[in-house]
């Protein structure tokens, strides 16, 4: 990335260079929070664990679920109960309420984690899904502990915050906030985003969406007869490296025109590209992609994998 | 362009398998083992293994983001569904009812007589305090409006509290009071447990504050002459329930003990194998919590002997001791 001129080149160079800087660290940041498990076949499956963020916002959505159930069987218990006023039916009734309340509030997210997906509803909204961290299976048990543990974590500094009334109420109310804060926020201080649960159950929570298998992008190329038309030579095979070759991908797959036309003459512009006659933006790029694509994965074969296009080794 | 690329035509071979196993996968999750058929049950571990070597290769050859996105993904949800447990509900809770809870308990005999002595040793303190002077009865509950069990109390109102009189109050009143303190000793149950991850400190706490709560009520009766008649009332059910807070303390100490001393093995895989048995005990509590207050919210109201409610909790808690301590064959599973 060295270059000898002073030119307006340099401070663009400087520019891409703090870029890529920035890239690489977010990619770092990212990597850290794979963990990769390896199956009895001896193969390794990369499993992406959920940010603390999605964790809180999956939880969100299962606590709106939790207090629509309540409120719901309430007013349906109201409905039902209401033609016979304060009669003997209404306390029984109001009875079974709190003892359902109870189990609505503790076994949630048992009943559904204990299910096929391994996910409560808000879980399953984000994909993300609770795994045992060793790899095994999903126990009974780990799940009872990893959700009788919500009481401290969420229930506690709750319970401290609605605390108050004199001086010395307040302060250990403040106390207790900020040592029950810790439970609370746990899961954003390790490494694993591991609530207190997770910790004493041993489990952890991952992304596991589903992905669709769209339709290779080469194929076309392949298929069109057209293809003649474009005709690379290796040094403009080489022009780019892998990331760019992913971003290309990105592109073709779901951006505007106007951003396909811009990527397109970037790309003329870089590897010195002549449009032929009946050239559009969208076939030069597809079989650039394709060039490109059938270049790198011939060198990765070899076992040179080219990163991006600042990775200039022969 | 004369030949194909080698990761195009590494797919297009495997593809239609992938797309195969996807779609049993998600019939599987959606309508459950029992309604798969048996020809994809022998198709899956096949199409499993296909797919998890394709990701390895996939990998190694290919540079389509999608291809390996959607292997990942695939393999993931095949792994976890082939290795994952294939048992049902009723399955899992026969055998914890059968097996794991009450050897859970066993093994946790040291942190049961650890809790009990917390909790009895409070109870014990608050009475003879109380006895001493009534003055500590009024330190430790404070003054409650609507609290009739109180030093100030006469005998007959004391008396009242204990047997129910034909036509005297609703049961229906009683049943709601009695799912109120189940959903009250229930929640103060996992939050022992829970509480124990602070190295079992503030279960120790809780603990004592419940005995003291219990002694001091004890030390009301007991000087108005009502000590018998007040033990038969409590014990019916006080037997399960005051088992199940005990036991529900155990399981905070085990977690507590693991994670403060968790000897040669690391702290987290201590924590862990504690917790798991630990919450086993917990859920046990809630089950004993649930027929305390069934014993609770009947039995005490219909029952008003003296003999049949302490024959009662003698029973239970026979039943309770065997069902928990005596040695059994150990099963396979």
């Amino acid at each position: 990335m060295t270059t000898g001129t002073v030119t307006p080149n340099l401070q663009a160079n400087v520019e891409a260079a703090r870029r890529r800087r920035a890239r690489m660290a977010e990619e770092q940041r990212l990597n850290k929070m794979v963990r990769v498990l390896v199956t009895p076949e001896g193969a390794e499956l990369h499993l992406k664990l959920a940010t603390a963020a999605e964790r809180a916002g999956a939880f969100a959505i299962d606590v709106a679920i939790q207090w629509a159930i309540v409120i719901a069987s309430l007013f349906g218990l109201q409905a039902i109960a209401g033609p016979f006023g304060l009669g003997a039916g209404t306390n029984i009734a109001f009875a079974f309420w709190l003892v359902f309340f109870f189990f609505v509030r503790n076994f949630y997210y048992i009943f559904f984690e204990l299910g096929r997906k391994a996910a409560t509803p808000g879980k399953r909204a984000l994909g993300l899904r609770v795994i045992s961290r060793d790899g095994g299976r999903l126990t009974a048990n780990a799940v009872l502990a990893r959700n009788f543990t919500r009481e401290i974590e969420i229930g506690l500094p709750v319970q401290f915050l609605l605390m108050g009334g004199d001086q010395l109420g307040a302060w250990i109310a403040l106390f207790g906030l900020l040592w029950s804060g810790i439970f609370l926020f746990f899961p954003v201080f390790n490494k694993d985003k591991m609530r207190v649960g997770d910790l004493i159950a041993g489990t952890w929570v991952i992304r596991a969406p589903k992905a669709q298998l769209l339709t290779d992008i080469s194929q076309v190329v392949i298929k069109a007869p057209r293809t003649s038309l474009f005709n690379f030579s290796t040094e403009q095979a080489d022009a780019y490296g892998i990331h760019e070759l992913h971003v290309l991908e990105d592109v073709l797959r779901q951006s505007t025109p106007e951003i396909k036309a811009q990527v397109a003459a970037r790309i003329r512009t870089k590897i010195g590209w002549v449009m032929v006659p009946g050239e559009t933006d969208i076939a030069f790029l597809e079989a650039y992609y394709a060039t490109l694509r059938r270049r790198l994965e011939q060198r990765m074969l070899m076992g040179d994998r080219k990163t991006d296009k600042y990775d200039v080794r022969k | 362009m004369s030949d194909m690329l080698k990761s195009y035509r590494f797919r297009e071979e495997r593809e239609a398998d992938w797309r195969k196993l996807d779609l049993i996968l998600t019939r599987a999750e959606n309508s459950g083992v029992k309604r798969m058929s048996d020809e994809d049950m022998t198709a899956l571990p096949h199409l499993y293994r296909q797919a998890v070597s394709s990701l390895s290769v996939a990998r190694s050859i290919s540079l389509d983001q999608n291809v390996i996105t959607y292997l990942e993904g695939l393999c993931t949800r095949a792994y976890f569904f082939v290795y994952g447990a294939r048992t049902t509900m009723g399955e899992r809770m026969a055998q914890f009812l059968r097996a794991d809870w009450p050897e859970a308990v066993r093994g946790a005999v040291f942190s049961t007589i650890l809790a009990a002595l917390f909790l009895f040793g409070g109870a014990a303190l608050a009475f003879f305090l109380c006895l001493q002077d009534m003055d500590w009865y009024w330190t430790i509950n404070g003054h409650s409006f609507f609290e009739t069990r109180t030093p100030d109390a006469s005998y007959e109102t004391l008396r009242a509290t204990i047997y129910t009189e034909p036509g005297d109050v609703g049961q229906d009143q009683l049943s709601a009071f009695s799912s109120y303190l189940f959903n009250n000793n229930a929640q103060i149950a996992l939050f022992a447990f829970a509480l124990g991850f602070a190295f079992g400190i503030p279960t120790a706490w809780l603990l004592v504050w419940n005995g003291v709560i219990l002694g001091s009520m004890y030390a009301v009766f007991w000087d108005k002459g009502l000590g018998y008649e007040f033990t038969g009332w409590l014990l019916i059910h006080g037997v399960t329930e005051l088992f199940a807070i005990v036991l529900a303390g155990a399981g905070g100490f085990v977690i507590g003990g693991a994670v403060a001393f968790p000897g040669r093995r690391s702290r987290l895989a201590s924590a862990r194998d504690a917790g798991r048995k630990a919450a086993t005990i917990a859920m046990g509590c809630v089950l004993m919590l649930i027929i305390a207050a069934l014993l609770e919210g009947f039995g005490r109201q219909l029952i008003n002997s003296d003999t049949v409610r302490y024959s009662i909790a003698a029973t239970t808690l026979v039943i309770w001791m065997g069902y928990f301590y005596l040695p059994r064959r150990r099963t396979s599973a």
